[in-house]
């Protein structure tokens, strides 16, 4: 140890500073502190705790062991949910990419304006979801919808959505596809920071348009790309209220479209804690919900290792 | 950038210099600049249309009479332009009351914010304690912890305390800070130069004087950025006040819409008016803030 070559003086004065040094860190830190001591750290344990308890709100919650987690395996509409929402994330989170890739692709051009074209696109995302909930319900109406006018006039079949089984589930993934714009603005950021030089490079070899993709433009952004992707994921597997408000009906606070087609795991979950105060079941879902999520994540980033370059080139 | 962009030839130079000295170029001439049709302008009109469609629809439908908006096929346009939508609403929903009440906790929403997370990013990123790195990794942690799981003991405790039913928790939280705003004022601190602060510390000023003097108005850029942010996810929350706002005096304005949609059936004319209505706002301020918000998601989604 080189401090105890010192004088006894300076490793005392070297230990004050140090721990007014920590003070002040816990000091500025204190805000977040308290709150992840109130919102996270109790929350976590006290519905870890839920899990395996009866809780209706009004009686204490009473340990029922892992009947709530064996209960989900003969729940019809759990399962329900489940699939849909694997519906939702396993369609919308390539299409999502598609789209916002492309569209930072074509926004990536000098065009003038450009920046009111980025600001349009990124718009949707900043509207009140209530606000597109039922824009789009409008939109999507089979009688006096747009949609529907449109596809008529391209001759194309004209579904009737939200009061379709099969149409539910599009309907969903049109509304939150809609507020792509959000990727498609982190997707412009990457593509500005590719170096030029990497394209001049491409082009002296040869390379078209579409090699210089492959080559330069997609390995550069596989991180963001890799980002995306998991945050995407864990969205969707979280969707909540593009689909409450897709399937609602008048003061049916448990209305899952028809035949539950339109009912997202986060809809259940919901319906379980505060529509049946079943506060222990749905805490058991949150808890597999949260297992899902990270058993997903690995998966996605066990997969990384094959498509994303980390720089090092 | 686009792999196109390098066939893009010197020459065109001239031709974007006199382009950018006419202010306002009518659509058509902008398409076809240089004399052509432009595929790449195309795409790009394209793409703003289909994401600017709902907003026209909105806007159209506020404006439209009854039978204006149940005629089929749809028309674009409002036949016989009409503000009756906006005084039903207004009418029908008692908007006033839900902008002051949702203004209410936006304002102190975003004060709470501006409180709490630059102090907590400060400590991350520019006091050197031996707490900072398993502080940032709770903090990064907690982002990626689904909402679900706290959402139901947050709820009881709240309950517990007879909180529900008031707007103490739709504004607590942000008094305690947003790990996501946290995260990204510290990847912004961490870019201000530590010689500043140091020469303020050995000046003797108090670290508090030297965070308030020295740090706070070098974040500016990154505070408001941080303060669109909260103003806008507060503005467009839906499921806090769903669970918490009972009284239909206290209601906010997602809660009140929905409210109206739920108990009177469909009336799409004054609904799509208080959309716009409800809507406007949150743009305006995303305007206001464009320049940072849009620079804001881009750093904090890539750092």
């Amino acid at each position: 140890m080189p401090s105890s070559t010192r004088p006894p003086d300076v490793v005392t004065r070297q230990r004050t500073v140090r721990r007014r040094q920590s003070l002040r860190g816990l000091a500025f830190a204190s805000p977040f502190l308290v709150g992840f001591a109130i919102f996270i750290a109790w929350p976590v344990a006290a519905s870890a705790r839920y899990s395996f308890t009866d809780f209706n709100l009004f009686q204490p919650p009473h340990f029922v062991g892992l009947a709530n987690y064996r209960q989900m395996l003969h729940d019809d509409v759990f399962w329900k949910s489940l699939t849909n929402t694997l519906y939702l994330t396993v369609i919308g989170v390539p299409v999502g990419l598609v789209l916002s890739l492309g569209g930072a692709l074509i926004l990536n051009r000098p065009v003038r304006g450009q920046p009111l074209f980025r600001a349009l696109v990124y718009l949707p995302t900043i509207v009140p979801i209530v606000v597109s909930g039922y824009l789009w319900r409008w939109l999507l109406n089979p009688q006096y919808g747009y949609i529907d006018e449109l596809l008529r006039l391209l001759h194309l079949p004209q579904p009737l959505w939200l009061d379709n089984p099969a149409w539910g589930k599009p309907a969903i993934l049109l509304v939150t596809l809609w507020t792509v714009g959000g990727m498609t603005v982190i997707f412009l950021a990457a593509l500005r920071n590719v170096p030029k030089d990497l394209y001049e490079a491409a082009a002296i070899d040869g390379a078209g348009p579409i090699a210089r993709f492959w080559h330069v433009t997609w390995p550069m952004i596989s991180p963001v790309t890799l980002f995306q992707v998991i945050v995407s994921t864990i969205a969707y597997l979280q969707v909540f209220t593009q689909p409450y408000l897709l399937a609602q009906t008048r003061l049916n606070t448990s209305s899952g479209g028809p035949e539950n087609s339109m009912l997202s795991y986060s809809m259940y979950l919901f319906q379980n804690a505060f529509v049946y105060l079943k506060m222990g079941y749905a805490s058991a879902m949150a808890w597999v919900l949260f297992l899902v999520t990270m058993a997903v994540t690995a998966l996605i980033l066990l997969n990384a290792k094959r498509w994303v370059h980390d720089g090092s080139h | 950038m686009a792999p196109t962009d390098l066939q893009v030839p010197p020459a065109p130079a001239p031709a974007e210099a006199i382009e950018r000295k006419r202010t306002k170029v009518p659509v058509v001439a902008w398409l076809k600049i240089g004399g052509r049709w432009s595929a790449r302008r195309l795409a790009v009109l394209l793409l703003a249309l289909l994401f600017a469609f709902p907003f026209l629809v909105m806007l159209s439908s506020a404006f439209k009479n009854a039978a204006d908006i149940f005629h089929a096929p749809p028309q674009l346009l409002p036949q016989h332009w009409t503000l009756g939508n906006f005084r039903e609403a207004f009418r029908q929903i008692p908007i006033w009351r839900y902008f002051g009440n949702t203004l209410f906790v936006c304002g102190l929403n975003v004060l709470g914010t501006l409180i709490s997370c630059p102090l907590v990013a400060y400590a991350l990123s520019k006091i050197r304690w031996r707490g900072q790195m398993p502080m940032l990794m709770i903090v990064l942690g907690t982002m990626m912890l689904p909402p679900q799981v706290t959402l139901i003991p947050i709820y009881l405790l709240w309950n517990h305390v007879g909180a529900t039913d008031s707007y103490v928790p739709l504004v607590v939280p942000a008094f305690l800070g947003t790990p996501f705003l946290i995260f990204m004022l510290r990847q912004f601190l961490m870019s201000v130069p530590n010689e500043l602060i140091e020469a303020a510390r050995i000046d003797g000023s108090s670290e508090l004087r030297t965070y308030w003097s020295i740090v706070l108005p070098l974040a500016r850029p990154a505070l408001a950025t941080a303060a669109v942010f909260q103003f806008v996810w507060t503005w467009t929350d839906f499921l806090n006040p769903l669970i918490y706002l009972n009284d239909t005096s206290k209601y906010t304005l997602s809660i009140g819409l929905y409210n109206f949609f739920s108990e009177n059936g469909v009336e799409w004319g004054p609904l799509m008016a208080a959309c716009v209505m409800f809507t406007l706002p949150a743009f305006i301020v995303f305007l206001l803030g464009q320049r940072y918000f849009v620079e804001g998601i881009a750093t904090s989604g890539l750092k």
